[in-house]
């Protein structure tokens, strides 16, 4: 195995694309460090990115925040601007493990390593985030949810990787929320997740609403019937209900060892509605 | 298979090594250098056993490569101690008999050190969390999670 | 802060027992220095791996290594053929018996791997990766068989034979057929129809558990060498290094005297480091490798080789007259001893009924092989399964008779002269004690919220005494060197360290303790069934006395005074009686200087096989919150009540009262062997088998009863398996008065809570009681 620690976005799409073995990206390594010592992959090269700057900054601009894929989760809570604008995105990135894994897991790690379990994909569906990728022929924008196809395949190509993310500026009236199911209260894979952003008007009604699922089908799901089931309310009951079957409905879960598609798919609603709630809130307030 | 020549900080002293890719930092902090204290449970992240401070972040030392340090400061648990002074933590697992087998014990010590470097006076929920990554199957964590809270009080100087 | 201790009879006047000095092991343990067992090196070591058996049950028909032997760095490769076939025997390992014919095919499966990850070859090479490349060169042809994993399926005709002959023992008349069911038990007092006839209310159950595992933080690890003459040492965690040195004796066909075993610091057992694996494999590798062998499982072939505790299905049925007397008690328990016959079974019939002073009681059990990794003895071993069974039925007798749950134990309750369903007539025991700290406690009587229940649990453990030997040699200095040898798992050296303080009147600084080798000391069984503090304090009393009798005699020698005229006070001897005050007294210190003028050295040694192990009754107090929405219990909170006999250390006894409350609610609520319908493990790792983290728990309170066991010179008990014995049983209970419903099944995790939840809503049960918020 091969070590690589490049200093440039072109460098590191030349090694990758080059490599005739399987290549590797490194970020956090808290996913691709497990699955080497478990022998699920053994790669040929391992490309480092913690050393391109731009995969290791957050900036705030006028059109959002943009937010390096190789940046850890200890590091993003400590964005106390981003924290204000999307908390249940920093909260969904803060659930990726324990402290130690925080300390090393990144966004685009649990992005790329394409589980349909990831924590932060549901949120950053319901951020509306997009991705921003290099590779061989340049660079490219992919919306979030479209990023994982299936369980370990990923939309990229042969060279690429996913450089930053891109999350839109909070308005007024907007509020963001993931919440996920455990048998544990730590340390255990998301049985389901769910991330809401909503935005209301001054008088409370939603007028617009992204919900995400985690760990429901073969790859993160955005809901959108079970957003716009939430549109033109106050997140009342009827409302709330409606999101919640259409949130049911767009389960496709499995039966395995954290849980059966039964449980799944009525959690996968009870947790979308206790997070609406909580974006409802802080989108009021 | 070509070797790696790495150089970094362990608890404050230069250290230079030859590191084999696939080697972890725990594999190099075990094997190469025998720092013994860290320790392995599963290598896979699950444990906290591994548990070191990477430049001041709490990490575990299985789910990083070695060639990765370089140029890091490491922490581990044979930092703790300053000469024959024990670090306050230390103190306070023992008075609070916060061990029974020991080996979780390193872990704990370094994860707790970075809580409280971070946050000063946590609360039992604060420190619960923060320490979830570390498994204890021998004390049901009640007497580690005592002596970490009096170690902060010890250390606020309050 | 709500540890107390209650001191039941008055106290003797004790310097050291009862107080909770630092432990003298701690200083290493909290700096990094303490070696465990993956911390052992010697020059030139090579690394051994398993080669482990990827399906559940298959015929090995060939093993072909060439490959694997010709590729550069490989030094040696062990496989069935280099171990010779043992006769069966059973001998004790702990609490449980093992026989050797299955111990050698344990180690390195023979004519079948009979389960996922059962040892089929071992490799030695100069480092980790070459080792892991040669054991992807070993050729190993398998015919693979039909697998059986579940107890019923096990015990039913037509089922996959895992040990083709195997016939049933303890039937009579003996089977004709071969089957899985290695084993019947039964135990029986009085008539249980009889009993049965007499009873008011009958509840009768069906449960079932899952298999656990033990889930030390440490995994196997040991480093063996073996010289050209054939003189070995090995370093290893074990609970018991005199045990290992007997099975790899026996297993590698060496003399005793030929292997030195040194017990390193040992993260974790449980029970679960009670036998070999590894160490006969390093031990073979080095003598054929000529190098030292260095061997370390990874956590995941912890989990699926080495011994979990057993799952099982129960029935227990229980009887009892209006007035709340239990009249009668019957119960079936089958167990799954893993791919070799040896589940605790037994105990875990002797067991079910013991907390219960009733006249009619049977009790029968199955012990059954199927295609898991062989079961090993965990904390309590067998207690905890049948134990979670019995207290669920006696909660809902309590219930149906409209009892308060303490009141109807207590009315029941085992106590001195009551005589258990497997045999002894008890001693004095603290059940009743414990009871009615239980019902005088805060956490019985403060409120409950919404959606939460109290449940309780009593349990029992019979301990073990045993094989012991301790050596304390008096230094020129007056210090003192003492040697045990059943290893530290949790603050032994500590207890130990106390008890010799508190004999000679000194302070614990002047004695260090050492837990000897296998070539230092005379014999000892190992750390397990509660044994080493009541065992080895038992040694280190009786050394210690010896040292105050050769230390008066060599006063009175020097004195020329008769020996009983000499008395030994706070570390001095003086003149006693018509003589006192004649000579000024002399420290120990002084008559440890003139040792060599006075006879010579002084050494007090202690070997003994020690009785009187006298079991510990404990009650737990638990309080949960179920979510109604995901089922999902929390444990609010939780008070663990436990008769000590006498806490030697209270700080440890209240760690092993805590920890194996929280092993027991990782049972309770969410730890289970997952099994793919291929017959492999689908959960072998701390992700996804699921031990409690801290931020599950609340603080664990805690009571130290002190009925003082009378064969004891302190009045220790075994205290540290009881508590994994009410925890399932006070969940369960919990859970119940929180939801209305009954869990007959562990775990009682989530998708199953939340399936009867949705079941009971469905019909409209009338018991269901948690609200929605």
């Amino acid at each position: 195995m091969r070590y690589e620690a490049p200093e440039t976005l072109e460098a590191a799409t030349a090694l990758l694309a080059a490599e005739m073995g399987i290549a590797r990206v490194l970020a956090g390594g808290t996913d691709l460090l497990v699955q080497m010592k478990t022998d699920m992959v053994d790669p040929a090269l391992v490309v480092d990115l913690k050393r391109i700057g731009e995969m290791r900054t957050i900036t705030k601009a006028v059109d959002g925040f943009h937010i390096g894929a190789a940046v850890s989760g200890a590091e993003l809570k400590e964005q106390v601007e981003l924290k204000q604008h999307w908390p249940g995105l920093v909260e969904a990135a803060n659930l990726i493990g324990s402290t130690q894994i925080q300390g090393r897991a990144t966004l685009g790690g649990n992005l790329c390593n394409a589980s349909p379990a990831a924590d932060s994909i549901p949120a950053l569906i319901a951020a509306n985030a997009t991705v921003s990728i290099f590779g061989p022929k340049g660079r490219r924008q992919l919306a979030v949810e479209d990023v994982v196809l299936a369980p370990r395949k990923t939309a990229l190509d042969k060279g690429e990787f996913v450089v930053s993310f891109h999350i839109p500026l909070r308005a007024k009236g907007m509020g963001d929320a993931y919440l996920r199911f455990i048998p544990r209260t730590e340390m255990d894979i998301a049985v389901v997740g769910a991330g809401i952003g909503l935005k209301t008007d001054p008088s409370g009604v939603i007028t617009a609403a992204r919900i995400g699922l985690g760990a429901v089908a073969s790859r993160p799901l955005h809901v959108k019937a079970a957003g716009d089931a939430l549109v033109g309310s106050k997140l009342d009951k009827a409302a709330v209900d409606k999101m919640v079957d259409a949130v049911r409905a767009a389960c496709k879960p499995i039966d395995d060892k954290r849980g059966t598609i039964e449980f799944r798919i009525k959690v996968a609603g009870v947790i979308a509605a206790r997070a609406a709630a909580i974006a409802y809130d802080r989108a009021r307030t | 298979m070509a070797k790696h020549h790495v150089s970094f900080t362990i608890n404050g002293d230069p250290t230079e090594i030859l590191c084999e890719t696939h080697a972890t930092l725990l594999d190099v902090l075990r094997d190469e250098l025998e720092l013994t204290g860290t320790k392995e449970g599963c290598s896979t992240g699950d444990c906290g056993a591994c548990s070191v401070t990477v430049d001041g972040r709490l990490v575990c030392s299985c789910l990083m490569l070695g060639v990765e340090a370089n140029g890091k400061a490491i922490g581990t648990v044979e930092g703790l101690a300053k000469g024959d002074k024990l670090h306050v933590l230390q103190e306070k697992f023992l008075e609070h008999h916060a061990l029974q087998c020991g080996i979780c014990t390193p872990g704990f010590l370094v994860a707790s050190k970075a809580l409280l470097e971070k946050n000063p006076d946590p609360t039992e929920t604060e420190v619960r969390y923060w320490l979830a990554g570390n498994l204890c199957r021998c004390t049901g964590y009640d007497k580690i999670v005592r002596a970490v809270m009096d170690a902060a009080t010890v250390m606020r100087g309050a | 802060m709500q540890e107390t201790v209650k001191k039941l009879t008055p106290e003797p006047e004790y310097k050291i027992i009862g107080t909770r000095p630092q432990r003298p092991d701690g200083v290493d343990k909290v700096t990094g220095r303490a070696r465990f067992g993956a911390d052992h090196n010697l020059p030139g070591q090579l690394t051994g791996l398993v080669l482990r058996s990827p399906h559940p049950h298959a015929n090995i028909r060939s093993i072909d290594v060439s490959a694997a032997m010709a590729l550069p760095g490989v030094k040696a490769i062990v496989t069935r053929d280099d171990f010779k076939d043992q006769g069966s025997e059973f001998v004790p390992a702990g609490e449980m018996l093992i026989n050797y014919r299955d111990v050698v095919r344990n180690v390195m499966a023979r004519e079948r791997a009979l389960y996922e990850g059962h040892a089929v070859a071992a490799v030695a090479a100069l480092s980790p990766s070459i080792a892991k490349a040669a054991l992807k060169l070993i050729k190993v042809d398998y015919e693979i068989l039909p697998h059986v994993l579940d107890v019923d399926e096990a015990m039913a005709p037509g089922a996959p034979i895992l040990h083709p002959g195997m016939i049933t023992a303890g039937m009579d008349p003996a089977p004709k057929r071969e089957s899985n069911v290695a084993k019947r038990v039964e135990f029986a007092l009085g008539d249980v129809a009889k009993g049965f006839a007499a009873a008011d209310v009958i509840v009768e159950r069906h449960f079932e558990t899952k298999s656990v595992h033990q889930g030390y933080i440490e995994p196997h690890a040991c480093l063996a060498t073996v010289a050209e003459d054939g003189q070995a040492d090995i370093w290893v965690s074990t609970q018991g290094h005199w045990i290992v040195r007997a099975h790899c004796a026996r297993l590698l066909g060496m003399d005793i005297s030929k292997i030195r075993v040194t017990a390193t610091e040992i993260g974790g057992g449980f029970g679960g480091k009670t036998v070999v694996y590894l160490e006969p494999l390093a031990l073979a590798l080095s003598r054929k490798a000529g190098k030292p062998v260095k061997m370390t499982m990874s956590r995941d072939e912890v989990f699926r080789a080495t011994g979990p505790t057993s799952g099982a299905k129960m029935r227990i049925k229980i009887g009892a007259t209006k007035d709340g007397r239990i009249v009668a008690c019957d119960g079936e328990l089958k167990y799954l001893a893993g791919a070799f016959q040896g589940s605790p079974v037994a105990p875990g019939c002797m067991c079910a009924f013991a907390p219960y002073d009733v006249d009619h009681v049977k009790i029968v059990g199955y012990d059954v092989v199927s295609n898991r990794p062989k079961v090993a003895a965990y904390r309590a071993p067998g207690g905890p399964i049948s134990g979670y069974a019995v207290e669920s039925v006696i909660d809902e007798l309590a219930s149906k008779l409209k009892l308060d749950p303490i009141a109807f134990r207590l009315k029941n309750a085992a106590r001195q002269g009551t005589k258990a369903a497997y045999g002894p007539k008890f001693g004095p025991v603290g059940l009743v004690e414990s009871l009615q700290a239980a019902q005088s406690h805060d956490h019985w009587k403060a409120p409950l919220k919404v959606n939460q229940g109290r449940g309780i649990a009593a349990g029992f453990w019979f301990n073990i005494g045993g094989e012991t030997t301790v050596s304390i040699a008096l230094n020129e200095d007056g210090t003192l060197v003492l040697m045990a040898g059943t290893p530290d798992i949790g603050g032994l050296r500590a207890s130990l360290c106390m008890m010799a303080a508190e004999e000679l009147g000194i302070g614990m600084d002047a004695i260090r303790v050492t837990i000897a080798d296998t070539q230092s000391l005379g014999y000892n069984f190992l750390t397990g069934g509660s044994r080493s503090t009541f065992s080895s304090g038992m040694g280190v009393v009786e050394a210690s006395r010896s040292i105050v009798k050769q230390v008066c005699e060599r006063a009175a020698k020097l004195w020329e005074l008769p020996t009983d005229a000499i008395e030994y006070v706070d570390g001095s001897v003086r003149p006693a009686g018509a003589n006192a005050g004649k000579h000024p007294p002399m420290t120990l210190k002084q008559v440890a200087a003139m040792a060599g003028k006075t006879g010579g050295p002084i050494v007090g040694s202690s070997s003994i096989n020690a009785h009187g192990a006298a079991p510990s009754f404990g009650v737990h107090l638990c309080d949960v919150e179920v979510d109604p929405e995901t089922g999902r219990t929390t444990i609010i909170r939780y008070t663990v009540i436990q008769d000590a006999g006498r806490a030697i250390h209270p700080a440890y006894v209240e760690g092993q009262y805590q920890g194996g409350a929280v092993q027991g609610i990782g049972w309770a609520l969410n730890e289970e062997y997952v099994y793919g319908t291929d017959g492999k493990l689908q959960n072998a790792g701390f992700l996804d088998y699921r031990i409690p983290v801290a931020s599950d728990l609340p603080m664990i309170d805690t009571v130290i009863v002190e009925v003082p066991n009378p064969a004891h010179p302190y009045g220790v008990r075994g205290i540290g398996e009881t508590p994994i014995v009410p925890p399932m049983g006070a969940i369960a209970n919990a859970i119940t008065h929180a939801t209305g419903l009954r869990f007959q099944s562990l775990p009682m995790s989530p998708p199953k809570v939340l399936a009867a939840i949705d079941a009971a809503r469905a019909v409209g049960d009338v018991n269901f009681k948690l609200k929605v918020a």
